[in-house]
C-alpha cells in the first residue's frame, strides 16, 4: 500500500497557504477543506472515477504556490486578449494582476479576495456550496487555498452580451495555482464568461481550478472554457453549476493543452424548466491525456439538457469521457440528449467513452449515443481527387470534425482564434497543403 | 469536337478492376483525344461509375489487369492527388458534404494545391475571391455558396454546380463527369451543361458517364459508348444515344453476344 506516501503528497501541496481572511466563515471553510485534504488521498486508477486516468506522474513532482506575481508586459499576453471583452481579470500563476485587468461590465467583476467582504451574504450563500470537496481531493485543495479568484455578480435583469474574460497565465516552472471562480447570476440576468488557461512556458506546473456558478430564476449564462495549458502541465478542474427555475446554462469547453487534464463538470437542474447545453472538444496528441467527466442532474420536472462531446486523438494520446445523465424520481418530462463522438487518428490513440443514463422517472425523453471511428474513406478520397495530399485531406477533415464544437462559442474573435489554433494543430504534420505527392 | 491530328489524352487497354474481390471491369478499352466529348452509357451495374472512380484512383477499387495511359504516362501508378494535379478531374455522382469547412476555403485550398503542383502561381484569399466569383457567374451561382460549408445542405443541383465550379477552377485536361445529370431539374441541367460546354476546348476532353440520353441534348458527344458487364460493347456517334433512348439497352447486349459468337 502506498496510502501513506500519497497522503503525504497532498500534505506537501498544502504548504504556502495564503494569509487568513478577516471573515471567520471563510477561514472556517478553508480549515474544513484542509481537514479533508488531510483525510483524502491522491486518486489512483483503482478508484472507479479515475479508472482510465493515471495521475501518478503528478505525484513524482513537487509544486509550490507562487509567492508574488511575476511582472508581465502586456505584449506577452496580447495574443490572448479578447477584443469584445467588457471586463477582464488576469491571474498570473494564480495571483491576481490588477494592472492587466479592467472592468467596464457595469457590475461586479473583481478579485474574489477583496470582493468577498462587500458581497459577504451572497458569497457565503454560494462559495463552497456547489463544488463539494468532502470526497474530492482536488476541490478540497483548491478550497484550502481559497484567496485570489474571480467574483462575478450579475444583478437582477442585467443582461450583458459582451464577454467577461478570465485569463489564467502560467509563467513559472513547478508552480501550483488554485484559480477560483464564483458566478452569481441573479434572476433574469444574462452573462458570458470565458475562462481561459494559457501558458508562457512549457515546463511542468499544476493548475487546480474550481468554478461555481449559481443561476437564479430565468438567468442565462454562457460559459466558455479554454484549456490551452503548456505541454507538461497538470490541469485539474471542478466546475459545479446550479440552475434555478427556467434558467439556462450553455457551456463550451475546449481542451487542447496539458500533459494530463481532468475536467469535472456537474450541472444540477435544481428547479423546474431549467435548460443546459454542455459541449466539449478535446484535441490531443503525443502522450497527452484529457479526461472529461460530466454529470447532468435532472432533479425536477421539465428540464432540458443537450450535450455534444468530441475527442480527436492522435499519437499515443488518450481521451476519457464519462458523461452521466441522472434523471431523478419526479423529474418528469425531462428531455435529454447526449452524443459522444470520437475520432482516432493513429493506431496508438485511445479513447474510453462511457455515456451513462440513470433514469428514475417514467415520463422522460432521453437519447444518447457514442461513436468511435476514423476518417471516412470517401471523404478523404473526395479531397484527394481535388489535389490535396493525403495528409492535407485528413487534416482538413479532422479540423472540420472539431469545428462543429468550436462554432458554438458565442464570442466571435475567440471562435476565430480557436479555429485557427485547431487548424494549426491538425496541420502540424503537414506544413504545406501542396506538400508531397 | 473531333480535331485532326489531336493528341491522345487517355488510352485504356484491357482494364480489369475488382472491388471486394468481385471483378467489375472486365476488359475495358477506350481512347480519348483532346477536344473530344465521349459519353459512356449503359444499364445500372454495367461498371460505368466504377470506371470513373478507377480513373480517379478510388482506394476501394483494385486494378487487376490492363493499363491506363494519360498523356503517355502510366496513370495507375499515380496517387489520386497526383492525378488531379496532372489534369484528371472526377465530377462526383454524390459529392461529399464537409460540415465545418467553408466552401471558399476548400475551393481555394484545392485551387492553390493544384496550381502549386503545376508550378503556377497561388492566389491569396482576396485574389481568389475575385477569381472564383467570376467563375461562379458561369454557373449562375449565388456568392452565398462561398460562405456555406462544403456541399452541406446543398440541393442536388447546387452540389452538381459546385462540382462543375471545381472543374472550372482546376482546368483539367480530362474531366470525367459521373452522372452529373442525375437529380437535376431542367433548369439546373441547362445551367450545368452550359457551364461544361463553355469549359470544353480543343486542348481538353470530357467523358460523360450517364444513364440517360437527356444530358446529351445539352452536351453533344462525339462518341457514344455502351457499357455492359464491365466493358464497352458498342461505340457510335451521337445518334446512338437517341437509339438507346428509343430502344433501351437490351438489344445492344444481344447484338454484342451474337457478334461474340460469330467471331469465335
Amino acid at each position: 500500500m502506498n496510502t501513506a506516501a500519497t497522503t503525504s503528497y497532498l500534505d506537501s501541496l498544502l504548504q504556502g497557504q495564503p494569509p487568513a481572511s478577516p471573515l471567520s466563515w471563510l477561514n472556517q471553510l478553508r480549515a474544513n477543506a484542509v481537514d479533508r485534504v488531510g483525510a483524502l488521498t491522491v486518486p489512483t486508477t483503482r478508484d472507479e472515477d479515475w479508472r482510465f486516468t493515471d495521475i501518478s506522474p503528478l505525484t513524482k513532482l513537487s509544486f509550490q504556490p507562487a509567492q508574488g506575481a511575476a511582472q508581465l508586459a502586456a505584449a506577452q499576453f496580447e495574443q490572448w486578449s479578447i477584443a469584445e471583452a467588457a471586463a477582464r481579470l488576469v491571474f498570473v500563476d494564480g495571483i491576481y494582476a490588477p494592472q492587466h485587468s479592467f472592468n467596464h461590465a457595469g457590475f461586479t467583476v473583481e478579485n474574489l479576495a477583496t470582493g468577498v467582504a462587500p458581497h459577504d451574504t451572497a458569497v457565503q450563500a454560494h462559495l463552497g456550496r456547489h463544488a463539494a470537496f468532502e470526497r474530492n481531493a482536488f476541490a478540497a485543495l483548491n478550497t484550502a487555498f481559497l484567496h485570489d479568484g474571480a467574483l462575478i455578480v450579475v444583478p437582477r435583469d442585467m443582461a450583458l452580451a459582451a464577454p467577461v474574460h478570465l485569463l489564467f497565465i502560467a509563467t513559472r516552472k513547478h508552480a501550483a495555482s488554485y484559480p477560483r471562480c464564483l458566478v452569481i447570476a441573479e434572476s433574469g440576468s444574462a452573462v458570458t464568461v470565458v475562462e481561459d488557461f494559457v501558458s508562457l512556458q512549457n515546463e511542468a506546473y499544476f493548475t487546480n481550478a474550481v468554478t461555481e456558478m449559481a443561476l437564479a430564476g430565468n438567468a442565462e449564462v454562457h460559459h466558455v472554457r479554454v484549456q490551452r495549458d503548456g505541454a507538461e502541465a497538470f490541469h485539474f478542474a471542478n466546475c459545479a453549476v446550479s440552475l434555478a427555475q427556467a434558467s439556462r446554462y450553455h457551456s463550451v469547453s475546449v481542451a487542447l493543452g496539458a500533459r494530463i487534464s481532468r475536467h469535472n463538470l456537474n450541472v444540477l437542474l435544481a428547479a423546474e424548466g431549467a435548460e443546459c447545453s454542455i459541449d466539449g472538444l478535446a484535441l490531443i496528441d503525443g502522450a497527452q491525456l484529457a479526461d472529461t467527466h460530466t454529470l447532468i442532474d435532472h432533479a425536477l420536472p421539465q428540464g432540458v439538457s443537450r450535450q455534444l462531446h468530441k475527442c480527436i486523438v492522435d499519437g499515443a494520446a488518450r481521451a476519457v469521457f464519462n458523461g452521466n445523465i441522472m434523471v431523478r424520481a419526479g423529474a418528469q418530462r425531462t428531455d435529454s440528449s447526449q452524443s459522444s463522438r470520437n475520432l482516432l487518428l493513429s493506431g496508438k490513440a485511445r479513447v474510453d467513452t462511457k455515456p451513462q443514463l440513470e433514469i428514475f422517472a417514467d415520463d422522460v425523453k432521453c437519447a444518447h449515443g457514442a461513436t468511435v471511428g476514423q476518417l471516412d474513406v470517401d471523404e478523404v478520397f473526395y479531397l484527394k481527387s481535388r489535389g490535396l495530399s493525403d495528409t492535407a485531406a485528413r487534416n482538413l477533415l479532422t479540423y472540420a470534425f472539431g469545428a462543429e464544437v468550436i462554432e458554438r462559442i458565442p464570442v466571435a474573435s475567440l471562435r476565430k482564434r480557436l479555429e485557427q489554433a485547431v487548424m494549426a494543430q491538425t496541420q502540424s504534420a503537414a506544413p504545406s497543403a501542396a506538400g508531397q505527392t | 469536337m473531333i480535331y485532326q491530328d489531336s493528341k491522345t489524352l487517355l488510352a485504356v487497354r484491357d482494364l480489369h478492376a475488382t472491388v471486394n474481390g468481385i471483378e467489375i471491369l472486365k476488359g475495358m478499352d477506350l481512347t480519348v483525344k483532346s477536344g473530344e466529348v465521349h459519353a459512356i452509357m449503359g444499364p445500372n451495374g454495367s461498371g460505368k461509375s466504377t470506371f470513373a472512380k478507377v480513373l480517379a484512383g478510388h482506394p476501394a477499387y483494385e486494378v487487376s489487369g490492363g493499363e491506363v495511359r494519360f498523356e503517355g504516362n502510366n496513370l495507375l501508378e499515380l496517387k489520386p492527388e497526383a492525378r488531379a494535379r496532372a489534369g484528371v478531374f472526377l465530377g462526383f455522382q454524390y459529392p461529399i458534404e464537409i460540415p465545418g469547412v467553408a466552401n471558399s476555403q476548400f475551393l481555394r485550398l484545392a485551387y492553390n494545391t493544384v496550381q502549386a503542383g503545376r508550378g503556377k502561381d497561388e492566389l491569396d484569399p482576396l485574389e481568389f475571391d475575385d477569381f472564383v466569383r467570376e467563375k461562379m457567374k458561369l454557373l449562375e451561382m449565388n456568392p452565398d455558396f462561398l460562405d456555406r460549408s462544403v456541399n452541406e445542405g446543398f440541393s442536388g443541383g447546387e452540389k452538381k454546380r459546385n462540382e462543375i465550379l471545381q472543374m472550372a477552377l482546376l482546368e483539367p485536361k480530362l474531366a470525367i463527369l459521373d452522372e452529373t445529370d442525375s437529380g437535376l431539374d431542367i433548369d439546373a441541367l441547362r445551367i450545368v451543361a452550359g457551364g461544361v460546354n463553355q469549359l470544353a476546348n480543343k486542348d481538353n476532353a470530357i467523358v460523360l458517364v450517364t444513364h440517360y440520353q437527356r444530358l446529351l441534348n445539352y452536351i453533344v458527344p462525339d462518341y457514344v459508348h455502351v457499357m455492359e458487364s464491365g466493358r464497352i460493347v458498342k461505340t457510335g456517334g451521337k445518334e446512338l444515344a437517341l437509339e438507346l433512348e428509343a430502344r433501351g439497352y437490351d438489344w445492344v447486349g444481344a447484338e454484342a453476344k451474337a457478334n461474340a459468337r460469330v467471331s469465335t
